[in-house]
């Protein structure tokens, strides 16, 4: 009994630094935030300590200037959630697209050969986030390397106009994030028994069938925590859609970025923080529930 | 028609490989194997068995040659358009699927009815008397349950022919005889036609109707397993299927001059020169020194082993022998490490063989 005792006490005094960290790291930021976006706004930044529910209301509606008491819908606030979901769901499912075959390649190849692949997947991982996107800036932009070539070509007679648009943040985010896929996936593929394939097709399966009965429901796990990997940073971007979209194109972290920065609205920005975890929380919920759905099906 | 042929390899060649690190598996290896029988590809490892069965589940393709199943060329047909079916060496079953679900994959994927699959897969679980586990995941089985699961599911489709790639290994002695006689009963009961892959030779010897001995890619005998016991056709054979004697010595008239100085009788005709006698050792009689027409011998040691008991002898020439004797039929009287004995074989059992 007093042995047991003692055990739980050092397990505890064990974990102690682990827990104080996760504590003061993640609980307690996310807790400030909690609380500031139930408080009004002060006039220069920060806030007063005064309970307000405008934060929240000034996500979804904004009051008129003339007729105070007027609630009209923030469309830009909506337009700016629904860029955010769009592109995010479909960076997650091009690079699940593109992820799995590479992995698949990868993960059949002899170890030695292996090695090298998956090294050269890191490489981007050398440099910095902001450089990496001015370069895909430099590839994209009206003058750059792509439009370049095509007008040398001749395939266009005019700049194919990406920059700073949806498509230019959607390839940035794609490109940044496809090794979060593709990693997950070969882990999985890695420990798929190969040998599962000569039984699909000695049982009559066609290729089609294999893929989907047998490779599919079984790296399944890889390919969720993939596109989890891939969403949360993807719905959350900052530098993407600032550098490649312009500044026009905003995504919600841009949003939030501005309210803490010249909007001085930090209640909102707190809000709008804590309405992306929700968001994020939620897709994922789904997410796991309806791939978990299809694997009872079989 | 029992004696249709159900599967054909006509001059099935495989090589792995190209250039210097090329390797050949296969040999031009012809044969025919029939309806409704049990045959039994038996070699030590890398003697091209398992690549011969490969090459009719159409896993592999031959390098030359054909394959015929019920008498039509297989050999560009993939394995998903063949209607055989393979046990596999580790069972291979999904584990993401259940006992149930894995039986009736093959019917699922041929397209039939779901009534169908249902009615079938329950006969399966049914035959390999699994049918308290059909919603089990496979993990939940033990080894000997996931060979029956595979049996089930190689079985379920009906296939002109079942393969089986060493099914048994991974299980432990007592549970691989009780299989070998299930297997034997499924066999029986469902009569399609069974091609066993195993380097047990035991194994072979008791399930087979057929057994083809291979060595290095080739085939060295077919034939069935009394046959291959009795007469090996070369010193491989003898070797690989049971245990024998074999002795050095030089042709002579009426039979072998040992080189221990002994001559002993042999039927047949052979090559004259030099010969090696094979006698297997329940064929060896030790009997007291002296005796007439016994060859010399001293007793080195021996072990019991309940019904039998091996006695180790050393002729003049030092050419070890092996004795399998009755246990009760020896008694008190006659083993002593040491003693001068006579050892003599029964009539016909010694058999000179090629190298």
């Amino acid at each position: 009994m007093a042995i047991g005792k003692d055990r739980t006490r050092r397990n505890w005094l064990l974990s102690a630094p682990a827990l104080i960290l996760l504590t003061l790291a993640a609980a307690g930021p996310l807790l400030i935030m909690v609380v500031y976006s139930f408080l009004s706004p002060g006039q220069y930044g920060n806030v007063q300590w005064i309970f307000s529910l405008e934060g929240w209301r000034s996500i979804l509606f904004t009051e008129d200037i003339f007729e105070p008491g007027k609630y009209t819908l923030a469309d830009a606030h909506l337009t700016i959630l629904m860029r955010s979901l769009k592109l995010s769901l479909l960076t997650t499912l091009i690079t699940a697209l593109v992820g799995f075959p590479t992995a698949w390649f990868i993960a059949t190849k002899p170890p030695k050969t292996r090695v090298l692949w998956l090294f050269l997947i890191t490489i981007p991982f050398w440099t910095n986030l902001l450089i990496r996107t001015f370069a895909i800036n430099e590839v994209i932009r009206n003058e750059g390397l792509l439009n370049s070539f095509l007008l040398w070509a001749g395939l266009i007679t005019e700049p194919l106009r990406i920059i700073y648009t949806d498509t230019a943040v959607f390839i940035g985010m794609a490109y940044v994030y496809l090794p979060f896929m593709v990693l997950p996936i070969f882990a999985a593929i890695d420990r798929f028994d190969m040998r599962l394939l000569e039984a699909g097709f000695d049982l009559y399966a066609s290729r089609l069938q294999v893929l989907r009965r047998v490779i599919l429901p079984i790296v399944k796990p890889g390919i969720i925590a993939g596109s989890i990997l891939v969403f949360t940073p993807s719905i959350g971007a900052y530098v993407i859609p600032r550098i490649l979209g312009g500044g026009k194109n905003l995504m919600v972290g841009n949003l939030i970025d501005l309210q803490f920065g010249q909007g001085r609205n930090w209640p909102l920005g707190a809000a709008l923080g804590m309405t992306l975890l929700v968001i994020v929380m939620i897709a994922l919920a789904v997410y796991t529930r309806v791939t978990n759905r299809e694997n009872d099906r079989g | 028609m029992p004696n249709k042929i159900a599967v054909e390899a006509r001059n099935a060649v495989k090589v792995f490989g190209q250039g210097d690190t090329s390797h050949s598996a296969l040999n031009d290896v012809s044969i025919s194997i029939k309806q409704g029988e049990f045959f039994t590809l038996l070699g030590p490892s890398g003697c091209g068995k398992t690549t011969l069965l490969r090459l009719i589940a159409g896993f592999e393709t031959p390098t030359s040659g054909q394959i015929l199943l019920d008498g039509a060329d297989i050999t560009a047909l993939p394995p998903n358009k063949r209607a055989v079916n393979t046990v596999f060496q580790s069972y291979a079953l999904f584990p993401h699927l259940t006992v149930a679900q894995n039986v009736g994959f093959g019917l699922q994927m041929q397209g039939r009815p779901k009534a169908e699959v249902k009615a079938t897969t329950a006969e399966m679980l049914a035959l390999v008397k699994l049918d308290a586990m059909a919603d089990r995941k496979i993990s939940q089985l033990s080894g000997g349950q996931q060979q029956r699961v595979a049996l089930a599911r190689a079985l379920a489709p009906k296939p002109k022919v079942l393969l089986l790639d060493e099914p048994l290994s991974a299980l432990d002695a007592k549970l691989r005889k009780d299989m070998q006689i299930e297997l034997k009963r499924l066999q029986h009961e469902t009569g399609i036609t069974f091609i066993f892959v195993t380097h047990d030779q035991e194994e072979a010897l008791t399930m087979s109707d057929r057994i083809a001995v291979m060595s290095a890619g080739n085939i060295l005998q077919i034939g069935a397993p009394r046959d291959i016991y009795v007469k090996p056709a070369n010193r491989f054979v003898a070797s690989f299927i049971g245990e024998t004697n074999f002795l050095p010595g030089t042709t002579a008239p009426g039979g072998v001059r040992l080189d221990c100085g002994a001559t002993v009788a042999v039927d047949g005709s052979f090559m004259p020169g030099k010969v090696t006698l094979a006698v297997r050792p329940e064929q060896v009689r030790v009997q007291g020194a002296g005796t007439a027409g016994a060859i010399p011998a001293i007793i080195t040691n021996w072990v019991y082993f309940g019904t039998d008991t091996h006695c180790y002898l050393v002729l003049s020439d030092g050419s070890p022998v092996v004795a399998r004797l009755q246990s009760p039929a020896m008694g008190e009287a006659g083993l002593e490490i040491g003693a001068s004995v006579g050892v003599t074989f029964a009539p016909g059992a010694a058999q000179v063989l090629k190298d």
